[in-house]
């Protein structure tokens, strides 16, 4: 609850520091800002809205086991790119994420799987794509990004391989 | 995808969430084209979305009845609410960086020849940006605006989702605890700045037009 207060109280001062910025440059300026803020927040909720409500029905039948169940033990390079189609595929927020990678983790799964997992999860989770980054960015921009995040989590599994930690 | 653009320098900014602030003294070759919103409508990832959540609430109801249904509705609700006021923050603070930041500058610290200097400045800049994403992809949507180039946006948006410090902290360090959550970081690090010139090596090549430097 405190870091969620910290977090609201981090991004509304930034509001506020670049509202005065703004000001500075004239009244005007920031009606005009403040006006195009408001308008893409308009545009923007209700594909939020569809993501948010929807995500929990999209969570709710993609069993959890199923993806734990990929990254199993010595499953090796095969286990990696399991791995990053789970990430790819994993639902829901944070909490969802981390908590998978670390079931994983208790029952066995490769911490090199598991890296590779929480870097898909975290590049190119599909959910978050639709939800958050194509209601804000261009979507030119949101395939063009997540298609040359494509080899990292990968990466990441050799870097875990190669220096044997964590 | 978009040839009824002109190939100006910034091809992307016609794509942009927000264009430009209307009072900004926006590059020449951008003048036949007046302040207006280039916000797509609603496309076919909006729509393959709604058809998987019709689906997805379907397969509920069959497992769970209008009990399950209605549980998941009440709780995602209940975020949802608690999501907006931070969104309209993000919204507001992407259009006022937008307003803020100086557009030569940013195009020359972040632009398409900024070099590696550009790429870990994008870096740098999403690893302590603070917030959630409803902060970061409007702001990284500002920076698109303002001149930055796909491969320091990509650096931007890669290292918040990667090393940020937000999400670490509040959620995978306590989930998968300390030691794990450390060398992920660790093994992280090159990351953005790898996918930043992955995006800028593929874009040139793609787009090479649109990524000639602007004479």
């Amino acid at each position: 609850m405190s870091a969620a207060l910290i977090i609201d109280l981090m991004l509304w001062g930034s509001v506020a520091a670049l509202a005065f910025l703004v000001w500075r440059r004239g009244r005007a300026v920031l009606v005009s800002a403040a006006r195009e803020g408001t308008m893409d927040f308009i545009n923007i909720v209700p594909r939020i809205g569809l993501g948010v409500i929807g995500s929990g029905y999209i969570a709710a039948v993609i069993p959890q086991e199923v993806i734990t169940g990929w990254l199993g033990p010595d499953s090796g390079w095969l286990g990696v790119l399991a791995a990053v189609v789970a990430g790819a595929a994993t639902p829901g927020g944070p909490v969802v994420g981390f908590s998978i990678g670390a079931v994983a983790l208790k029952v066995g799964g490769g911490p090199p799987q598991v890296i590779a997992y929480v870097v898909a999860w975290a590049l190119f989770a599909f959910q978050r794509l639709i939800l958050w980054e194509i209601p804000f960015m261009p979507a030119k921009f949101v395939w063009f990004r997540a298609a040359v995040s494509l080899p990292f989590p990968f990466l990441a599994a050799a870097l875990a391989m190669a220096i044997g930690k964590p | 995808m978009d040839s009824h653009h002109p190939p100006d320098s910034l091809p992307f900014q016609n794509l942009a969430l927000s264009e430009s602030p209307v009072k900004d003294p926006a590059p020449a070759d951008d003048a036949e084209q007046p302040p207006r919103r280039a916000r797509k409508p609603v496309g076919w990832s909006m729509i393959m979305i709604g058809v998987l959540v019709v689906v997805s609430a379907t397969l509920v109801w069959r497992r769970d009845g209008i009990d399950g249904v209605l549980e998941i509705l009440t709780h995602d609700l209940a975020l949802f609410g608690g999501i907006l006021p931070r969104v309209l923050a993000g919204c507001l603070l992407g259009a006022f960086i937008a307003e803020v930041l100086p557009h030569e500058k940013i195009s020359r610290s972040l632009g398409p020849n900024s070099g590696l200097k550009g790429l870990l400045i994008g870096t740098a800049f999403g690893a302590i940006l603070p917030g959630g994403p409803f902060t970061a992809y409007p702001v990284a949507a500002a920076l698109l605006t303002v001149g930055a180039d796909f491969g320091a946006t990509i650096a931007m948006v890669v290292s918040w989702t990667l090393i940020g410090y937000g999400r670490a902290v509040a959620w995978e360090l306590p989930i998968l605890g300390v030691d794990f959550t450390l060398w992920r970081i660790v093994i992280s690090l090159p990351i953005p700045v790898l996918a930043g010139a992955l995006g800028r090596f593929v874009f040139v090549r793609m787009y090479p037009k649109s990524a000639e430097p602007p004479s």
